[in-house]
């Protein structure tokens, strides 16, 4: 996929143009060389430079200490993460597929995310997780799933994701720097995405949503890979006089709900779309909140557009249709116009 | 990889109360340490049961009663600085390890001066300053977080050791396997002492585990041995070496520790799955009799320095109660506090 980012850093800042995986290994090199507690723990991120090949040349860089090789063993490395969390590291861990955080379950949302409570507040977790995520790459239904409404269900989780290799960059760093644990999903179909990232330093706030393209018709609100659906589907209906507004919140949470509601209020239509099964997915939360706070100022009911009511399917006509694509999007958009609901 | 071979007094029998010459390397003070950290423990334990049962305090409490020479010889051997994971059979390895009798309290009475502020309970009770970190509501899962400790103390080179106390039921537990076999294949700093008290809940460890626990340390390749949980000498010789070694960087020891809960699961127990004669025997193995036999016999302290431990710790429970009863309940508004760093 060669999407170029929609998000232009300030223009008198020098840039690169960069992939999302370059992006999220610079924002861990660099996190890494700010703070010697910082290392990366996982399956194959050391040798192999990760599966998706975010971690390429570390191991050759910081060594063995530094970028820790595990064995198939979910469970332990969410486990591994919490221990060195607690005892004054700063482990930024990889789950090669968010699939497998199943098996990391009870250690993510037992342990990791209910610590700090449970021990009255004595207990800090600078720990960050990191997933890929979602479908269109042809891994069938264990490789390709969108989870992350289980984690943004549970207190005591952060829970981020990236639309462009300037937000990946610059989310990962402050998910780094957390004091708390925060999940960070990578969508896989835009690991290959190229995008400008400045020259020096910079942080992406976990909490801020960011408005991709302003609009004044329809809001379109979503985050991760699908965000490019809803630019697509803007700038085709732009060609017709119709103008949509793209929200990627790129924080289910904290979700920056001021964002959301301030564009809803100015376009009084929402669309809601997300990769996740539909059906008791992430947007429908975003959806509830809408229709709690901004009621009024609804001119149509809030839509969501998600994927079908199945695991992902293997074969590639079945695996496409199974989760938005840019026509979908168009045609919700034009429901909520039009009143066809 | 580390060499397998059994550590300590591997096959001591039971009951036996000459110590193999470890009483004689103790110090008068460690043996006071020993015998104030065994004695809070019981007495910690049984005042609960009488809070719990006068309806002063709610949820679950899970008795250590009777295991109490694991815990204490463990920490007899760690440092200050090392860590623990801990089970929700937890009180035991929260005083050995140090924490004060007055905060645990407060927390089963879930009062603001607990040690979690009232938001954990008998069953989350952790002290990251001491290194305790924390009891767990879920069997097995204080394992990987273990391994996770001793992996961090391994990369910062802190000189640190990770304890992870769990019980016979952790044992069918994919944790058990992910936890020990990452620190086995990575050699951490790492000790994992099972405490096979004999039953998870009514279930007999020999039914949930296909082979005894400690044989699986050759499978893992690393040293493992099966102790008398019951003679602190035992264990606290045992522990010693695992610990040193650990130290040392030679990698991870298993060591289980056969014991037994004097009393039910929780105050609420089916009693219905062993015996009034197997409890008598092992009642009559009871870890501070045969400790308190043992001393005297070797005449290293005397009633008057047992009495003297005995007036202290009274003491101290029955400020520990007086201080978790006039302790404040929290007030609704810290519901949502606290569940991030803000």
């Amino acid at each position: 996929m060669a999407v170029t980012t929609p998000q232009a850093p300030a223009p008198d800042t020098a840039t690169r143009e960069i992939f999302m995986s370059e992006a999220l290994r610079e924002a861990i090199d660099e996190e890494m060389t700010r703070d010697p507690a910082v290392f990366v723990v996982g399956e194959e991120v050391g040798v192999w430079g990760g599966a998706y090949a975010v971690t390429q040349g570390l191991l050759e860089k910081w060594g063995p200490d530094r970028i820790v090789d595990t064995p198939i063993a979910e469970a332990a490395i969410a486990g591994l993460g919490i221990g060195a969390a607690l005892t004054g590291s700063r482990p930024v861990a990889e789950f090669m597929y968010s699939d497998f955080m199943g098996i990391a379950m009870d250690q993510i949302v037992n342990q990791a995310a209910k610590n700090r409570y449970m021990f009255g507040g004595k207990a800090k977790l600078p720990l960050t997780y990191r997933a890929p995520f979602g479908a269109g790459t042809g891994n069938a239904a264990q490789h390709t799933q969108s989870l992350e409404a289980w984690f943004a269900h549970v207190p005591g989780l952060k829970v981020i994701t990236a639309s462009t290799p300037y937000d990946a960059k610059g989310l990962l760093k402050s998910a780094i720097r957390e004091d708390n644990v925060v999940i960070m999903f990578e969508h896989k179909a835009i690991y290959a995405m190229r995008g400008h990232v400045p020259e020096g330093e910079y942080l992406v706030p976990i909490g801020v949503a960011d408005v991709k393209r302003e609009g004044d018709d329809v809001s379109v609100i979503t985050y991760a890979r699908q965000t490019h659906h809803a630019l697509e589907a803007a700038e085709q209906l732009a060609a017709e006089g119709i103008s949509v507004e793209v929200v990627d919140i790129r924080s289910l949470y904290p979700l920056d709900t001021d964002t959301i509601l301030r564009s809803v209020r100015k376009t009084h239509r929402a669309v809601v779309l997300y990769e996740a099964v539909r059906f008791g997915g992430f947007g429908a939360e975003i959806a509830s909140q809408i229709q709690e706070l901004a009621f009024d100022d609804l001119d149509a009911p809030v839509l969501r557009v998600g994927a079908a009511h199945a695991p992902v399917p293997f074969s590639e006509p079945l695996e496409q249709a199974s989760f938005p694509d840019t026509a979908q999007v168009v045609e919700a958009i034009r429901q909520s116009l039009q009143g066809l609901y | 990889m580390a060499e397998q071979q059994p550590v300590s007094t591997n096959g001591r029998a039971g009951g036996d109360d000459a110590s193999n010459g470890v009483l004689e390397q103790l110090t008068d003070d460690q043996l006071r340490w020993i015998y104030q950290i065994m004695r809070r423990i019981r007495r910690f334990e049984e005042t609960a049961e009488e809070a719990f049962r006068a309806a002063k305090m709610r949820g679950a409490l899970h008795f250590y009663i009777g295991e109490e020479a694991t815990a204490t010889g463990v920490c007899a051997a760690l440092d200050d600085g090392d860590f623990i994971t801990s089970t929700h059979r937890g009180h035991g390895h929260c005083i050995a390890k140090g924490a004060r009798m007055d905060k645990m309290m407060a927390e089963l009475f879930g009062r603001t001066t607990g040690y979690c502020g009232g938001k954990g309970g008998s069953m989350h009770i952790a002290d990251i300053e001491l290194g305790n970190l924390g009891a767990n509501g879920i069997v097995g899962a204080g394992i990987p977080i273990a391994t996770g400790a001793a992996l961090g103390s391994k990369l910062r080179k802190d000189g640190k050791v990770t304890v992870a106390f769990f019980g016979d039921g952790a044992g069918p537990t994919g944790a058990f396997h992910e936890g020990v076999n990452v620190a086995a294949t990575m050699n951490l700093p790492a000790v994992f002492v099972c405490e096979n008290n004999q039953y998870g809940m009514a279930t007999h460890a020999d039914f949930a585990n296909a082979a005894p626990i400690h044989n699986r340390g050759p499978a893992y390749g690393i040293p493992s041995a099966s102790i008398d949980g019951n003679d602190i000498f035992e264990v606290y010789a045992t522990a010693r070496e695992a610990i040193d070694r650990a130290r040392r960087g030679e990698g991870p020891t298993l060591i289980e520790s056969r014991t037994y809960r004097h009393k039910g699961h929780t105050v609420l127990d089916q009693k219905n799955y062993r015996t009034k004669e197997e409890i008598a025997e092992w009642v009559a193995r009871d870890p501070i009799e045969r400790f308190v036999r043992a001393v005297n016999e070797s005449e290293r302290l005397d009633e008057d320095d047992f009495r003297a431990i005995d007036g202290q710790i009274e003491r101290e429970i029955e400020h520990a109660v007086a201080f978790a009863e006039a302790s404040p309940w929290p007030t609704v508004d810290v519901i949502e506090r606290d569940v991030y760093v803000e």
